[in-house]
């Protein structure tokens, strides 16, 4: 069982940011929020894509794993321009489907991201901020249909399929922020 | 999402069959269903389905030094809890004794969760039930000044738990003798604004909640809590209920009974075979000699008389643990000399060990046999949404007659702000409630 999935932070890491591993604050605005459980088979798939992103976009984009963050999801995206969050969906479509949805546009469906084991869901968490006035100008979620998200599985491989794909699209979703 | 059923069987009687299939603001994956004959409460069954998780058995043949991180796993809004029950019961095994800047420490920690338990079940959770609101959301879009106060205090929470514990949720640093890591003076000093902030925040919150209009109910509790000679209860004390039982943490097994009920997948516990509260409520009504000057004035202020006796007023008892949280997490702070060691020596030797520590929602037991080589033979924990289960049964049942002349529709809500006093962890014990209402006969 490997349950020590973050080394202990360093002294000095900014507290209060929830469970999350961080880089340290840039001067970007476009910030990165994984989400999920990484003990949950495919429900791993947002922190895993954060984690690579981490090493494929430059300097300018902040990269945040966040895991079972509830209603602490509205201080993660404080202060962000462009926020992109990536969470393991599960609407019924085949395992690896990917969604993109627009926040900023408008609610997202609540019946994409049904569970959460922390009172509020991506959905909840996304709608409590715009009521709050406090809703990043734009707000991305890519959503990846889920298949096994039993404990201590490995991501199945149409999950792990579609990771290398939402990876691709968010390095150019943003270069098309930073054009 | 609600519906109504009705038959009419034999004899011509009706039955309704009343579910409402999302009840929100619930942490767990439950149901309630409440059986109504010839106008009067029959039966009241609180249905914890969420799967059993087993958790006591894969403990089994675990390292001792692995338990802390395993069953920090069992509950994403308390792992401290589950962590420092543990950590306690085998030290008492291993005859280590973690005491001064390290204890302190751990009590910092166990600050921190219940702010961040307390804050979010206060002003998301309850609060939309007493102002007249079906969600969070719906009220902070009409109180967002008072919704944001309620975030920024429970993220003051979450700065303590991610000093401390290395992260916010299922924190890595606890281990059985102290920390794998302590924080540097300068660290926790640069904590101490933000926590003066929240401690004003907190007196506001007290008063905020104070103002409610609460339903009068008082039932004949036996509130249940620990207690200890120095200090608000935390990490340590005796057992003690207001029907006057002492008893050391290691007589809890002969007086608190688990048993099994067939519409649930928790196990239900008792008091000498009756139903008792745990929790903020029964910890201030048996502790409040250890609340903090600040405390204790700002109970005094609003005309607040020690016990208090509604359910309802849970939400008060969770604002005063707030404030109190804050007010004892900044002495401590105040006072803080890094110790020479992270943790404490550990000398392996076989035992049973138990310890009961206060969760944000009540005392939770935990006993753990060990072996020679450090094993885990066999372990029990107890938590406390299993030990209120009967409770909340017991609430519902007396609270439900003034209700029957109402719709379901109304009668189910008015059940679930019942349900919510006690801010059940569905996890810990059960996700969403269902309430399924079964009339029968005349009304």
């Amino acid at each position: 069982m490997h349950l020590l999935c973050d080394p202990f932070l360093e002294a000095g890491h900014q507290a209060g940011r929830g469970d999350v591993k961080r880089d340290e604050p840039r001067s970007s605005s476009i910030r990165i929020i994984g989400l999920g459980n990484e003990l949950r088979g495919d429900d791993a798939v947002g922190l895993l894509v954060a984690r690579r992103l981490r090493q494929e976009v430059g300097d300018r984009t902040e990269v945040i794993e966040a895991e079972m963050v509830g209603v602490d999801l509205i201080a993660l995206m404080e202060g962000a321009r462009v926020t992109i969050l990536i969470d393991a969906a599960r609407s019924g479509q085949s395992p690896g489907t990917i969604h993109r949805l627009d926040a900023s546009a408008g609610p997202i469906a609540l019946q994409i991201f049904p569970h959460s084991s922390h009172v509020l869901g991506i959905s909840e968490a996304l709608e409590l901020a715009r009521v709050m006035g406090v809703l990043p100008p734009r707000v991305i979620v890519y959503g990846i249909e889920a298949g096994n998200t039993e404990a201590g599985q490995a991501l199945s491989s149409p999950v792990a399929n579609a990771l290398d794909k939402v990876v691709g699209q968010i390095i150019q979703e943003c270069e098309t922020c930073y054009a | 999402m609600e519906g109504t059923e009705r038959t009419k069987p034999e004899g011509g009687r009706e039955t309704r069959t009343i579910a409402v299939d999302l009840v929100a603001r619930v942490e767990g994956e439950g149901a309630l269903r409440v059986t109504v004959k010839d106008g009067t409460v029959q039966d009241v069954e609180l249905r914890i389905f969420e799967p059993p998780r087993f958790f006591e058995a894969f403990l089994q043949g675990r390292h001792y030094s692995e338990v802390p991180d395993i069953v920090a796993r069992i509950c994403g809004i308390c792992p401290v809890a589950y962590q420092m029950s543990a950590v306690h019961a085998l030290e008492q095994i291993f005859a280590v004794k973690v005491e001064g800047t390290l204890r302190d420490l751990r009590r910092l920690l166990y600050c921190g969760e219940w702010i961040e338990s307390h804050a979010l079940h206060v002003y998301l959770l309850q609060a939309p039930d007493f102002l007249g609101y079906d969600s969070g959301i719906a009220m902070a879009k009409d109180h967002a000044a008072v919704v944001t106060r309620g975030l920024r205090l429970k993220k003051a929470g979450n700065a303590i738990m991610t000093l401390l514990g290395g992260r916010s949720v299922h924190p890595v640093s606890v281990q059985v003798g102290g920390f794998s890591r302590v924080p540097l003076r300068r660290e926790l000093e640069a904590l101490k604004d933000e926590l003066l902030w929240a401690r004003d925040a907190a007196m506001e919150t007290v008063r905020w909640v104070a103002s409610f209009e609460f339903p009068d109910f008082t039932p004949d509790y036996t509130y249940v809590a620990l207690r200890h000679p120095d200090e608000y209860p935390l990490n340590e004390g005796q057992i003690v209920a207001s029907n006057g039982l002492q008893i050391s943490v290691s007589e809890f097994e002969q007086h608190f009974t688990e048993h099994q009920v067939a519409y649930s997948n928790a196990l239900h516990c008792t008091l000498q075979g009756a139903p008792y509260l745990v929790g903020p409520l029964a910890r201030l009504n048996l502790n409040q000699k250890h609340l903090t000057l600040l405390t204790t004035q700002a109970l005094a202020d609003l005309g607040l008389a020690l016990p208090l006796r509604n359910p309802f007023h849970g939400i008060i008892a969770r604002a005063v643990e707030v404030l109190y949280a804050l007010d004892e997490s900044l002495r401590l702070i105040e006072r803080y000399e890094p110790p020479p060691l992270p943790s404490l020596p550990v000398t392996v030797r076989a035992g049973i060990g138990m310890a009961c520590t206060e969760a944000p929602r009540g005392i939770l037991y935990h006993r753990y046999h060990v072996d020679g080589d450090g094993l885990i033979r066999e372990a029990k924990i107890v938590p406390p949404t299993s030990q209120n289960q009967g409770r909340i049964e017991q609430d519902l049942r007396l609270f439900m007659p003034r209700l029957l002349s109402r719709p379901d529709n109304e009668v189910a809500l008015e059940c679930e702000r019942v349900i919510r006093c006690y801010d059940p962890c569905i996890s810990c014990a059960t996700h969403f409630l269902k309430l399924d209402i079964k009339r029968e006969g005349a009304m």
